[in-house]
């Protein structure tokens, strides 16, 4: 009897869990749901009830000057993020992997304290330290800021993916007459491109996405999509906004996915080219 | 003369972190250094301020209850969020890394894919949920359960929810994270020995997951103690955080010593809460979790 009792109450925990599972996965992707659907709403407001399908909130979306000009705003800063945070974070990987020198310990820290320290506070000590030497706010800074974010991620998955990669392939590419940077760009970068990709892609959308510390960086009169969202909510909630959040997700949630897809299919296509690989 | 290069030169280290190290130098440290000075500096007037050294600003800070309360505020709600993140966080780790699913990388993936939405929209989409137009007091009211929308948005319950909706996944994931590195056969041992489920739920499975739900916990206190957006989008201006107090002291006021003083403490409390910590596990649970 008591063992049957008992295994009834696991089976009710174990039911408990799946139930609340399921209602943090509703909780997490209602609301999205709820706007992506409400962006094709007739109706005036932004809200139920749904009086109709429409498309206009978008034609109204495409012909938004300043929504347009923050989109490709921050399209470029998220560019050029990605690309300078994922050369500077590999190779910042790539030595406090292999290498050993003093203060590695100090920087691996320090290289991970900008995801911790909240943007507030990242986004004001910028300010002030511009404001002592005098200097205005520029789109570099801005820029640089945003690589300051995504770099402890990048230099993470980097590191993680680093660490499977055994130093003897290099070591032998080196022996038989590599010079350091060949070495590095046959035999370690292709064994590191998911890390590459993937750190790329989240440098990314961590630069597309980033709102409080943009807020205090930008120069005046720049807005970036998410400054530009923010400031669009203070006057009204149109379902404009609702339009131009699912054109967002639509990006946000696109590249990622065919990205990984894309990387999927080549990792595919090189492993029929290979006997067997082995990097763990 | 030049000494010669050797294989793992740390020189050649030294040049490799060279733009980073540049970076977190130039863009993290120097401006925390520079905002400690300046939390001495005199405000003057709105964007003005001397560099006569005064102990004025931490003077109010400490005297004014007005600060002191904010902060306490902000401890409290950042703590109620990590708390409700850990409980509701733990179910949706513990099913995933338990279940036979076969798509379980569906599940995991799902948890990533909000990190990808802006979280601004995030945000704001819960207008179109709690709102006095959204899904839930349309619904009622269809219903004729209520004849007057609900106010559900723009108090503290909001500013909460907004924040569990985006720190959950950071939460769920740590755990997963924990209960992964767990070694399945000690399970199987404790069952095997007369446990029940739920004992050797208790005594081995719980006691192994509790580094990835401290790291959780710290990241989710962090990050809903220093965050602006959420009170600015779903709060009233009464359920401001300190993340706004400072930015309206800075772009609002153009108080710039008091800026920084507000901002060194905030660095500050939560530095030792992050101290604390690490005293006691270590900082690689963090970084498997934010890297994970």
């Amino acid at each position: 009897m008591r063992e049957t009792r008992r295994k009834q109450e696991g089976r009710w925990a174990w039911r408990l869990t799946g139930f609340v599972t399921v209602c943090v996965y509703i909780f997490m992707f209602a609301p999205i749901v709820a706007t992506v659907i409400l962006s094709f709403n007739a109706s005036m407001f932004g809200g139920f009830p749904m009086t109709g399908f429409s498309l206009q909130w978008y034609g109204k979306l495409m012909a938004n000057e300043a929504v347009l000009a923050a989109f490709r705003t921050s399209l470029w800063i998220a560019l050029v993020t990605a690309i300078v945070t994922t050369a500077i974070g590999v190779t910042t990987a790539f030595a406090l992997v292999r290498f050993d020198f003093r203060g590695k310990q100090a920087l691996s820290t320090l290289v991970i304290l900008p995801a911790l320290v909240p943007e507030t506070i990242l986004g004001v000590g910028l300010l002030v330290l511009i404001k002592a030497v005098d200097q205005p706010r520029t789109m570099l800074l801005l820029v640089l800021g945003h690589i300051l974010l995504a770099v402890p991620y990048v230099v993470l998955i980097a590191q993680a993916r680093m660490i499977g990669i055994r130093r003897v392939y290099e070591e032998a590419a080196l022996s038989l007459g590599a010079s350091r940077f060949s070495s590095f760009r046959e035999i370690t970068l292709p064994l590191l491109i998911p890390a590459v990709v993937g750190g790329a892609l989240l440098a990314f959308t961590i630069s597309f996405d980033n709102t409080s510390a943009s807020l205090f960086w930008r120069p005046a009169g720049v807005e970036t999509m998410p400054t530009q969202i923010l400031s669009m909510l203070k006057i009204s909630i149109s379902p404009e906004i609702n339009a131009l959040g699912t054109v967002m997700i639509l990006v946000t949630v696109g590249i990622p996915l065919i990205g990984g897809l894309v990387l999927q299919s080549l990792t595919k296509l090189r492993r029929r080219g290979e006997p067997k690989e082995e990097t763990q | 003369m030049k000494r010669r290069w050797t294989l793992y030169d740390p020189r050649l280290a030294w040049m490799l972190v060279a733009p980073v190290l540049l970076l977190l130098i130039f863009f993290l440290v120097l401006p925390i250094a520079v905002m400690a000075g300046y939390t001495f500096f005199t405000f003057v007037t709105a964007g003005v301020e001397t560099s006569a050294l005064t102990t004025a600003n931490w003077h109010e800070f400490l005297t004014d209850s007005y600060y002191s309360g904010f902060l306490l505020k902000t401890l409290r709600v950042g703590a109620i969020t990590a708390a409700l993140c850990g409980v509701l966080g733990y179910f949706p780790a513990y099913f995933i890394w338990a279940t036979t699913f076969r798509h379980k990388w569906l599940l995991l993936l799902l948890l990533i894919v909000p990190f990808w939405i802006s979280f601004t929209i995030r945000t704001f989409s819960w207008i179109n949920i709690l709102g006095e137009q959204g899904v839930i007091n349309v619904a009622l009211l269809k219903l004729g359960i209520i004849n007057e929308p609900l106010p559900m948005l723009y108090n503290e319950g909001a500013v909460i929810l907004g924040m569990l909706h985006f720190l959950l996944p950071y939460m769920i994931l740590n755990v997963y994270v924990s209960l992964e590195s767990i070694d399945r056969t000690l399970i199987s041992a404790a069952r095997s020995m007369g446990c029940t489920s739920a004992q050797a739920f208790r005594e081995v499975t719980l006691p192994l997951s509790l580094p990835g739900l401290a790291a959780g916990l710290l990241l989710c206190f962090v990050l809903a103690a220093g965050s602006y957006v959420t009170p600015q989008l779903l709060g009233s201006g009464r359920d401001a955080l300190f993340g706004n107090l400072i930015y309206d002291t800075i772009m609002g006021e153009l108080n710039w010593p008091m800026g920084a003083t507000l901002s060194i403490v905030l660095f500050i409390v939560l530095g030792l809460f992050a101290a604390v910590y690490t005293r006691y596990m270590g900082m690689s649970q963090i970084v498997k979790g934010l890297g994970g």
